[in-house]
């Protein structure tokens, strides 16, 4: 028999199958996709309703309140994401497959992302209406996410990948992934606050955008290696 | 705690396609195997038998590489298998006892993904190969709805699709009816015939000649 040498996928191709295939089992899934998004919804709404119905007030809290409210929904979403593949053994076809884990935890996260992350982004400055967000913040609050929820994704696929294989996963998740996700939160809000006193936008942007691809470059290495020792 | 001389070395080329030599596990403190050697061939069938427990399962993810606490050495035609890995995986197909199936997905998707990670293949025949391990009529069908019999044939679809030299397959007869069974095992009578090796865990007496034996632990008398 000839040794396999020619035909093997590329990984290109095989970036994009996984990607459609991700796709397609959240499209099968609405609740998955829904739940986050309306998790989003309902935190951020309980802000008015249990602190302060004043509108200055309001407007003092609310980048905080939209921040914390997308990093608790992305969080939220997080588990799904390698559970059932680890759960009926298409995570080890994954990892047995010729193509660089790396680029294939890439293709899951970003399938995870445009499934839960980007709906919260784009509903982000409706909430923001309702919390009294000033306007001139909607296209600070709006880029900020776009940029700050795909780290969380990124950050959150590290820590399923540690405990995909513990029985009891619970709050452990939340431990190991909150913590990495404070620098996004910080210059998240202030992203959101400060161009309102005058502040640069761009800076808080581009140190947002730095913090991207520095998670776009190593966080799928430290996913794909965290997903080789659940699986030992 | 158990020295296991295995087949002897029965192969007409002189390097064997994959040789474990001096293989030690242990888990919880307890040692699963030690001094293990084995070789397989161009051409071999080897069953892996033993009791539960007897690291059937953890043998062959050893040997896949899904699993790394062990010692001892792996060979690949001959050079350690890290040394190659990717030319190894793209050789290798390994069907674990989860079987890899979605669940929401079809058959059909399941094995176009399945594909597309090693070598794409055209729709029409994968739904070729769906028919002849009997899942017509199902494979626009959520896999959730078939039976556990069902989606093992779906796994089974992925080894007619393949070209993969070495099968590592654990547990692959356990939900198979006799006809699937059957069908399993000219397979892989028809995949050694082809100078494919394939490594195997059952507790069934396979009908397949030229079947080759590896006994972990202590057989119960």
């Amino acid at each position: 028999m000839a040794p396999v040498t020619t035909g093997i996928a590329g990984t290109g191709s095989a970036f994009m199958a996984t990607l459609k295939r991700d796709l397609l089992i959240a499209s099968k899934r609405k609740n998955d996709m829904l739940n986050p998004f309306m998790f989003f919804l309902i935190v951020a709404s309980l802000f008015p309703i249990a602190v302060t119905r004043e509108p200055q007030q309001l407007t003092d809290i609310s980048a905080g309140v939209l921040w914390i409210a997308a990093l608790l929904a992305s969080l939220l979403a997080m588990d799904s994401l390698y559970r059932s593949d680890f759960e009926d053994g298409s995570l080890a076809l994954l990892l047995l497959c010729p193509q660089p884990l790396y680029f294939m935890v890439l293709a899951k996260n970003l399938s995870h992302w445009l499934v839960s992350g980007l709906p919260v982004v784009l509903v982000s400055p409706l909430i923001a209406y309702m919390l009294k967000l000033p306007a001139e913040s909607y296209l600070p609050l709006f880029l900020s996410l776009l940029v700050g929820t795909p780290v969380l994704s990124l950050l959150g696929s590290i820590g399923v990948a540690l405990t995909v294989g513990l029985g009891s996963r619970g709050l452990i998740l939340a431990v190991i992934t909150l913590p990495m996700t404070v620098p996004v939160l910080i210059f998240g809000t202030l992203a959101v606050q400060e161009p309102r006193f005058g502040a640069d936008l761009a800076g808080y942007l581009a140190i947002l955008g730095a913090q991207l691809l520095a998670a776009i470059a190593l966080a799928p290495l430290a996913s794909a290696a965290a997903l080789r020792i659940s699986v030992n | 705690m158990n020295d296991i001389a295995a087949n002897p070395a029965t192969s007409e080329s002189a390097v064997p396609m994959l040789s474990g030599s001096d293989l030690y596990c242990e888990r919880d403190d307890r040692v699963l195997f030690q001094g293990l050697t084995f070789t397989l061939a161009e051409g071999q069938v080897l069953q892996v038998v033993g009791n539960n427990g007897s690291g059937k399962t953890t043998l062959l993810s050893i040997l896949c590489g899904l699993n790394d606490s062990f010692e001892g050495k792996i060979n690949w035609f001959g050079k350690p298998v890290n040394e190659n890995r990717e030319l190894f995986l793209a050789s290798l197909l390994y069907l674990g006892h989860r079987i890899g199936v979605n669940r929401v997905l079809t058959p059909l998707e399941n094995l176009r993904w399945n594909c597309a990670l090693t070598q794409p293949v055209h729709k029409s025949k994968i739904l070729k190969v769906l028919h002849s391990v009997g899942l017509s009529g199902f494979e626009y069908s959520q896999c959730c709805i078939l039976s556990a019999g069902q989606q093992q044939r779906v796994s089974l679809a992925r080894l007619l699709l393949t070209r993969a030299q070495l099968w590592v397959l654990d547990e692959p007869f356990t939900t198979l009816d006799t006809d699937g069974v059957e069908l399993l095992e000219q397979l892989i009578s028809q995949h050694a015939k082809q100078g494919g090796a394939v490594l195997v865990t059952s507790h069934h007496r396979l009908k397949i000649s030229n079947l080759q034996m590896l006994t972990l632990g202590k057989q119960r008398a």
